[in-house]
């Protein structure tokens, strides 16, 4: 595994980050509400992979949302290619960062094509849509999840896994350089999270992906951020990042690295830290 | 389709033995077709039902008299164009206004139970036009005295709705549907106290009538006014077509996808408050039109505004004449009031859909 750009930076100065958080602040819950994000530094390399992990609650999503422009931060600033992104019109913004959110569901009454033409959107003025030039581009994002041949079928016959894929192909519609995916393996089977991402890793894209499954994160990602209390706590090559004593310290989990009999990889084996009866 | 760039599939369709490969989902423009003749046969039919039946040919001698210059019976003549043409044309625009109201309504809240009076609106017109017999309100605007109540109440209670819907963080869907609907019990009660304290008789006559809808009232010199306001609504939201597809799939979505979702709910909120404002005030509240129509637009195009709002609209005009039909004919001499005959037909249509297991309200399993 490469870790760095999987492909050389369109930009003029490669030493720019595609995308580059400085100083983040988030509050959720109104005026009154709780601090998830504090201070937070990030930069992701064009073509780059970088996986966002780190305990439930710690503030992936939101840091996701703020990465992506879907909601404001209330301290620091986002930057693009070394631009702010707070400038920006949301139809631009859309058209530099898809977002694939966690717990999104596919309309039911849509046929997969008109879910993943939605991607269209930030390219089409308010009233249009449908015409061939954006099937064109709602075939190619079905064709690199693999199921083209679903395009006008209705989004209930798909199974779990499929409709993930379609969410995705929606994403990929929006023909956006920067791919932001929340969880995008949330809900899938080992088969399929394993498919999925290797899907993902083929794109053509710098990825910014939230995932909860340390051993996938650790195959795929070119790096990985490990969130901790609404910060970074580590920030590098996975196996450099993902430590023993890192995990103990952030998911009080005991882990121990296995290499891999046949490919060489490390895995992760994991111990509760602390006996069971405590909370979890 | 000839696609310029050639995509091959990639992956063979899966070999689900008898497992449908698509749904049959009839063309958008094959329905608006059908639904406008039958709209206008529908249009020339419904006239001829009343207190005089009248055959379609004398129907059309009529207007032909009036649009192209042939001969009619003058009796004839004003029965059917100063008192019933106004009234199948109202019918016409206030099931259409309303069909594009809950269609729009719908998708503001993400709720498929979400009608047009959700926003407050026609208990609010009922409060105005109780106020109006109550109090001798707006007692110098004469005949309009009425309309102008209803209609005054009508704003006031969406803009009551949408001010304290925003002063606690903004149009969101629960949010609305919690805030419209307490509003409306309050705005009900408000209205049933007014009669309550009236000694006039007439007060909850007027009272029911807000509440359950009439266009008995029709004539020519009130058709403007819900004309202008369903076309330029409607037209709006066609405009806007792209973006309500993207707010139905949830406000993050939206805002990913580049819509400015604030402004949009906010510029929806005040088209829909005006658009059932002024149905309210010349038609009065009438159920289950801008509940159902929209799903039943939605199984047979799909749920894509640019089919559904011109299906549904089209689909409520159709619904709404013939329940104005019903309404005149059930129980002569009198008449039924048209939420009574919406409900009577309404409820098992809505039952039906329920049952059906392709249908699924939007809902997303």
């Amino acid at each position: 595994m490469t870790h760095g750009a999987r492909f050389p930076a369109p930009a003029d100065d490669p030493r720019i980050p595609h995308l580059q958080a400085r100083g983040l602040a988030c509050d959720v819950g109104g005026r009154r509400g709780r601090r998830v994000l504090a201070d937070v530094d990030l930069a992701v390399r064009h073509g780059e992979m970088l996986g966002v992990v780190g305990p439930n609650g710690t503030g992936k999503s939101t840091l996701l949302r703020v990465l992506a422009g879907v909601r404001p931060a209330a301290g620091g600033e986002v930057r693009v290619d070394g631009t702010p992104l707070a400038g920006r019109s949301p139809r631009d913004r859309a058209r530099e960062i898809a977002m694939v959110g966690q717990e999104e569901q596919p309309q039911s009454d849509l046929l997969v094509g008109e879910v993943v033409a939605l991607g269209r959107t930030p390219h089409r003025p308010p009233w249009a849509g449908g015409d061939d030039a954006e099937r064109d581009a709602v075939l190619r994002a079905l064709a690199a999840v693999e199921l083209d041949h679903a395009v006008d079928r209705s989004v209930e016959q798909l199974s779990g896994g499929e409709r993930r894929r379609v969410l995705l192909a929606r994403g990929l519609a929006q023909e956006a350089p920067l791919l932001v995916l929340d969880e995008p393996t949330n809900h899938l089977d080992v088969r399929h999270q394993l498919a999925l991402m290797r899907m993902i890793r083929r794109l053509e894209r710098t990825v910014v992906v939230a995932i909860h499954d340390l051993n996938l994160a650790m195959a795929v990602c070119d790096r990985v951020a490990i969130l901790h209390d609404g910060t970074v706590h580590a920030d590098g090559p996975p196996e450099d990042v993902l430590t023993p004593a890192a995990i103990r310290e952030v998911f009080g989990v005991e882990a121990v690295p296995v290499r891999h009999p046949d490919t060489g990889h490390v895995h992760l084996l994991f111990t509760t830290h602390e006996p069971a009866d405590d909370r979890c | 389709m000839s696609a310029p760039v050639a995509v091959r599939p990639t992956s063979p369709p899966p070999a689900g033995a008898g497992a449908p490969v698509r749904r049959r989902r009839p063309r958008t423009p094959i329905v608006v077709g059908a639904l406008l003749g039958a709209l206008l046969l529908s249009a020339v039919l419904s006239i001829g039902f009343g207190a005089e039946p009248l055959p379609p040919r004398v129907v059309l001698e009529v207007l032909d008299h009036r649009l192209l210059g042939g001969t009619a019976d003058p009796t004839w003549d004003a029965i059917v164009w100063d008192i019933r043409l106004p009234r199948t044309l109202l019918a016409i625009v206030v099931g259409a206004g309303l069909a594009i109201a809950g269609t729009g309504i719908q998708t503001l809240v993400r709720n498929p139970l979400a009608d047009p009076y959700l926003l407050g609106v026609s208990s609010g017109a009922s409060v105005g036009a109780t106020a109006v017999i109550t109090t001798g309100l707006f007692a110098g605007a004469g005949l309009w005295a009425l309309s102008l109540g209803a209609l005054a109440g009508a704003l006031a209670a969406a803009l009551l709705v949408f001010g304290i819907a925003m002063a606690q963080g903004g149009l969101t869907p629960l949010r609305l549907v919690l805030t419209g609907t307490v509003l409306s019990s309050a705005f009900s009660a408000f209205a049933s106290f007014l009669v309550f304290r009236s000694s006039d008789p007439q007060a909850a006559q007027s009272v029911l009538f807000w509440l359950l809808g009439s266009l008995s009232g029709a004539a020519w010199d009130q058709l403007l006014l819900p004309t202008a306001t369903v076309a330029i609504v409607g037209g709006l939201l066609m405009a806007g077509c792209g973006w309500l597809d993207a707010l139905a799939a949830g406000p993050d979505t939206a805002a990913a996808l580049g819509v400015p979702v604030r402004v949009l709910r906010n510029v929806l909120f005040v088209l829909l408050a005006a658009l059932v404002g002024v149905l309210v005030a010349v038609a009065g509240g009438i159920g289950f039109v801008g509940l159902i129509l929209p799903h039943v637009a939605r199984l047979l195009v799909g749920a894509r505004h640019r089919a559904v709002l011109p299906v549904a609209a089209l689909a409520g005009a159709l619904f709404l004449v013939w329940v104005d039909v019903a309404a005149r004919v059930a129980v002569r001499p009198t008449e039924v009031p048209l939420s009574v005959v919406t409900g009577l037909i309404g409820a098992p249509i809505f039952l039906l859909l329920l049952g059906r297991r392709t249908y699924r309200f939007g809902g997303s399993s």
